[in-house]
């Protein structure tokens, strides 16, 4: 079995993924610490002051790569669930479930930085405007699907009731996002619009970029590890993982 | 066809021999709408203000509280399996059950929120757009609530759960049923509005069947 050459399905199988995902986990967090650092150096040293929100825009470091990463996650939690469904693929319900508490937790980031942000630039914590409230259901939708599959004991029905959910969430977040657009026109501006010069302006957007890759590589060390821990639970019967404990024992 | 007749039928005589049961949600629905005066202040301003608003909510939470039932009675006695074995598609049943349900839920909601347009000291104008806006609205909710009944079936924490689910998803309607009153009442045509309810119940009613009967095959196999 391990002289097989590697195939496309090769670690659709949970035993091999457990490898694989345990050796890029590492890596993925070496990632996150250089690119974060960097970022975060730039951000806070190198990019200049704004000229109209003053220190206060550097919350934009974590606030936007939060909220791209937390509405890329919910469609790859949709994505793989309904793989999952569809093809009877046990691994991939498995990453969709181990993706939504690091979805939700990013959604909940970009929300909360936000709030901070709000205060000093519009004087409130809150607005009930377009963008933030269909965030704010997007991080209901998240806990939606968590609760169900929380709630679920039998784990193929918990799988595939949670890839119906996030399924039908994924059509709905469009709809959300223009009905709630269309009830309140009160809107942000474009956030990453600096009005300072050129050059400045594109060491912010390094910052951010970095901050965003940073956070994606978070992002993949956590939804790897917990794959794994999830793999372990569910495959508790099965030889490889008796093999492992009574290795890991000695 | 005879089916859908036949299960729509037999949930129309359940709920007429238990009439107490059938009356709850409309029950509900008053007292809740009841509460806001008493919370919110008796000023009719306000009150002509919040109206569309919270007659809208509280539709939503009778129509979510309610449809927890749809699928439960006839789970808990296996019936529902053998409507599911029996060999007419999952998907005539589940648009059935969501009918049943919008009559005997959403259509008494839509009879009776004309006399709380009165109470509310709404005009004539907006109490009509405010009925017709439910007119195309709740169906919206027994179907999307359908689905989320036949997702919880038999959970322990099934009724909170389907409201946690199904709420976010009946947001849009939300938002349209009350911005045509709020357009009537500030002088601007609710016809967009009625548009968009009326797609996003044609979308719905193409669409939430089906899922309703794929959530009923997951959660009986």
């Amino acid at each position: 079995m391990s002289s097989s050459p590697i195939r496309l399905f090769t670690f659709a199988a949970p035993s091999r993924f457990y490898g694989l995902a345990g050796a890029l986990t590492p890596w993925f967090w070496v990632a996150t610490i250089a690119l974060a650092a960097a970022g975060l150096y730039i951000g806070f040293f190198v990019a200049p002051t704004d000229a109209t929100q003053g220190e206060a825009y550097r919350i934009i470091f974590i606030h936007v790569p939060a909220a791209w990463v937390s509405m890329v996650l919910y469609m790859a939690m949709a994505f793989w669930a309904g793989i999952g469904w569809a093809f009877k693929a046990r691994l991939a319900s498995m990453v969709a479930r181990a993706i939504a508490p690091t979805g939700a937790m990013f959604t909940f980031v970009a929300l909360w930085s936000g709030a901070f942000w709000g205060k000093p630039t519009w004087g409130t914590w809150w607005v009930w405007d377009a963008r933030l409230t269909s965030y704010l259901i997007l991080l209901f939708l998240y806990l939606g699907y968590i609760a169900l599959v929380e709630a679920i004991d039998d784990t193929r029905r918990a799988d595939n009731a949670g890839a119906l959910v996030a399924l039908v969430g994924a059509i709905n977040v469009p709809i959300i996002y223009f009905s709630v657009k269309w009830w309140n026109t009160l809107h942000q501006g474009a956030t990453i619009s600096a009005t300072t010069a050129p050059k400045m302006a594109s060491t912010m957007l390094t910052a951010m970029l970095l901050m965003t890759l940073a956070c994606w590589a978070y992002a993949f060390a956590v939804v790897l590890t917990r794959t794994r821990a999830i793999i372990l639970e569910r495959e508790r019967h099965a030889d490889w993982v008796a093999t492992l404990a009574r290795e890991g024992s000695k | 066809m005879s089916a859908f007749t036949a299960v729509l039928a037999r949930d129309l005589r359940l709920a007429a021999r238990r009439r107490i049961e059938a009356l709850l949600p409309i029950a509900f629905f008053s007292v809740a709408l009841s509460l806001f005066p008493l919370g919110v202040g008796p000023e009719a301003q306000t009150l002509r203000q919040i109206a569309p608003g919270i007659v809208w909510v509280c539709a939503l939470l009778a129509a979510m509280l309610s449809v927890t039932q749809l699928y439960a009675a006839d789970y808990a006695d296996g019936s529902l399996e053998q409507m599911l074995l029996c060999g007419d598609s999952a998907v005539v049943i589940a648009a059935a059950k969501a009918l049943a349900h919008w009559l005997l839920t959403g259509l008494p909601l839509i009879l009776i929120a004309p006399l709380f347009g009165l109470l509310f000291d709404m005009q004539g104008d907006a109490i009509a757009a405010l009925t017709f806006g439910l007119l195309l609205g709740t169906p919206i909710l027994s179907l999307l609530g359908g689905v989320g009944a036949a997702l919880t079936l038999g959970l322990r924490s099934g009724g909170v759960l389907l409201i946690l689910l199904i709420l976010p998803l009946c947001i849009p309607a939300l938002i349209f049923g009350a911005g045509a009153v709020s357009a009537v009442v500030s002088g601007i045509s609710p016809q967009g509005h009625y548009s968009l309810l009326g797609a996003l119940l044609i979308v719905t009613a193409l669409l939430a069947p089906w899922a309703t009967a794929a959530a009923l095959r997951i959660s009986t196999e």
